[in-house]
């Protein structure tokens, strides 16, 4: 009866019909991931890594470990943030956790909340699949695991945002498909950046993904392409814009509240 | 401060000069102000598009309002949201359903969206009650529609609302299931729950309602007791088929209050049917002294249906659906109406 500061039933609720419903497709969740990582460490591992030379002292195969983690990162947390803010928005379900007692934080810490676990577990899972291909060490990884976190939640934050624009499955697709994906593949996870020639170079320094890919490499490695220090603050930049717009996003009721 | 025994008497919700103009500019609502008392079964009647649902909508904190201010058990809907919306319950009018989800997750969702802890008994009671157990573990997609409508009202009676909001309950349901819900509502209400209901079947607000709010084209036109409704506009009309047309009404009948039909040849008397005097046999028998002969005659009451067309109608509301029906009936009630609607201000 008590009506306390902090919806925590709410909140627990949602998080766990989320989960569930993660749970109830978990073999076509975790099998995508499983599949497409040993396919690409039969193609990029054993096809060409073996032509490769080592990368800052480390084997190709193992190099690409970390940013085959983000690629996935990126796009899960995407998916499933926006999937799961979508859904109810598209079934008209929505009505429900609009009208009930939760603040515009705690719904947000419930969708977005299990969104980041999924997107996680699956990176956590291509990390155990790698593994069986290539030794992985994680010199860091207490940071390894922060880092995972703090790009999953900044992502998650962002496919929320994408979840409340998009006004169809389409346009669900677009944002992912125009700009994670080329920018990741630009963004050094296949490669060192050092490797490429100078205007290039100086290019790719411009392109945010470069930063979160080798800063998270290094909590693998300890080498990096650029700071960790930058790496981590554009982050944090990012997370802090994403959390900008969903703050307005409630404040106004855009395409939530006619 | 806040006394138990006065907190009883103020409205269990109370809504003050309420507009909504939506982003096309589309007025919805206009200054609608309307006070429901506590434990009532409140019927929210009008035409499609009349903003019922806005209004509903509005209370639950679906859509923001333009202009106005709510509050639900003295809780202001939108600085204090949270006291406010954890006694709101609310069906609303589509099926809207987690249609991939089984039913007792969806309801138990629902249950901890407002707060409450995990209850199976209580979901399994409320399931129980509205026949759906046999089909907890079905998806909601599996359901058909009128099975669909009770999975909605479990999820929200699931969080034991005080003031529950039914927008068309009984829309697409059959006649059995109809009569269920209806016997649920008054169960409802029995404990102590205050109902706000939407409906188009007149006769579901005549069966059940203790008041009757009739909204159209965004303007709240009427609130009234239901049974002083009846009895103020329970009117009755006397039709007279006569065998030679009139062209006129003879001047030798004008103590009463009469209507000509179109052809000339149905004369309608329109009288109060609780009145001790109704004027009836002393009309027959002027006509009789007059000469004017008739081959048959009916009566017919008035039903909540006739008032909310006529008043409807008289504003311009929907078309001009049945408008026959109230060609010749006196202004003089209609206009008792528009006035008597306001009660829900008088504080
Ligand atoms: N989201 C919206 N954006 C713009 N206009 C809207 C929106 N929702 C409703 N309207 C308009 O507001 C008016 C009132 O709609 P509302 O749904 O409240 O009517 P209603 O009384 O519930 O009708 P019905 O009996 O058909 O359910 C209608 O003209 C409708 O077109
Ligand atoms: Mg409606």
């Amino acid at each position: 009866m008590s009506v306390g500061a902090f919806n925590r039933h709410g909140v627990w609720a949602i998080y766990r019909f989320e989960m569930h419903r993660f749970l109830r497709t978990i073999w076509t969740g975790l099998a995508t991931p499983v599949i497409t990582t040993s396919l690409y460490f039969v193609v990029f591992g054993s096809a060409i890594g073996s032509r490769m030379s080592d990368i800052n002292g480390i084997d190709y195969g193992a190099f690409i470990v970390p940013g085959l983690m983000m690629l996935s990162l990126f796009n899960e947390s995407i998916f499933n943030a926006s999937f799961g803010i979508h859904m109810p928005r598209f079934l008209g379900t929505i009505y429900e956790p609009l009208s009930a007692p939760l603040s515009a934080f705690e719904l947000v810490l419930a969708y977005v909340g299990a969104a980041v676990t999924k997107a996680t577990a699956i990176s956590l899972v291509i990390l155990t699949t790698a593994n069986l291909f290539v030794p992985v060490s994680i010199l860091h990884p207490f940071w390894m695991v922060l880092f995972l976190l703090l790009v999953a939640t900044t992502f998650c934050l962002f496919g929320f945002i994408v979840g409340i624009w998009a006004k169809g499955f389409e346009q669900l697709q677009i944002i992912p498909m125009l700009i994670v994906t080329p920018l990741t593949f630009l963004g050094g996870a296949f490669y060192s950046i050092e490797v490429l020639p100078e205007p290039w170079r100086t290019i790719t320094l411009f392109n945010p993904v470069v930063y979160l890919i080798s800063g998270f490499r290094w909590t693998f490695y300890g080498s990096s392409d650029v700071a960790i220090g930058v790496s981590v603050l554009a982050t944090f930049g990012f997370l802090l814009l994403c959390l900008a717009v969903i703050w307005w996003i409630f404040r106004t009721g855009y395409r939530l509240k006619a | 401060m806040e006394n138990g025994e006065t907190r009883l008497m103020e409205p269990v919700i109370s809504i003050r000069n309420l507009s909504k103009r939506y982003a096309g500019g589309h007025e919805a609502l206009k200054n609608v102000s309307l006070d429901i008392n506590r434990g009532e079964i409140f019927a929210l009647l009008g035409p499609n598009g009349a903003g019922k649902t806005t209004l509903i909508s509005i209370v639950c904190g679906i859509v923001n309002a333009s202009e106005g201010s709510i509050t639900a058990d003295g809780h202001d809907i939108v600085r204090d949201y949270r006291a406010a919306r954890t006694k709101i319950g609310l069906v609303p009018q589509e099926l809207h359903t987690d249609a991939f989800e089984p039913v007792w997750s969806t309801v138990a969702l629902s249950r901890g969206m407002f707060g409450k802890r995990p209850n199976p008994a209580l979901i399994e009671k409320i399931l129980r009650d509205l026949s759906l157990w046999d089909k907890r573990k079905a998806k909601i997609l599996e359901l058909s529609g009128g099975m669909k409508r009770r999975v909605m009202i479990a999820k929200a009676l699931s969080h034991e609302p005080d003031i529950l909001f039914l927008d068309e309950p009984t829309a697409g349901v059959d006649v059995e299931l109809r009569r269920d819900m209806w016997e649920l509502v008054r169960q409802l209400r029995e404990s102590g729950v205050t109902i706000i209901l939407t409906t188009h079947y007149i006769e579901e607000a005549e069966e059940m309602a203790d008041r009757v709010g009739v909204i159209s084209k965004g303007e709240l036109i009427l609130v009234e007791e239901k049974t002083e409704l009846m009895k103020k506009l329970g009117r009755k009309r006397l039709t007279l088929n006569l065998s030679e047309p009139l062209t006129e009404i003879p001047a030798n009948l004008s103590d009463w209050a009469l209507s000509l039909g179109a052809d000339g040849l149905e004369l309608y008397y329109d009288f109060d049917a609780n009145a001790d005097r109704t004027g009836v046999p002393s009309l027959l028998r002027r006509m009789s002294d007059l000469g004017i002969a008739f081959k048959d005659l009916a009566t017919h009451q008035s039903s909540l249906e006739d008032i909310f067309v006529s008043l409807t109608t008289d504003r311009g509301g929907d078309g001009g659906r049945a408008a026959h029906r109230t060609n010749g009936r006196g202004n003089g009630d209609r206009e008792n109406n528009g006035t008597s609607g306001r009660a829900g201000e008088a504080e």
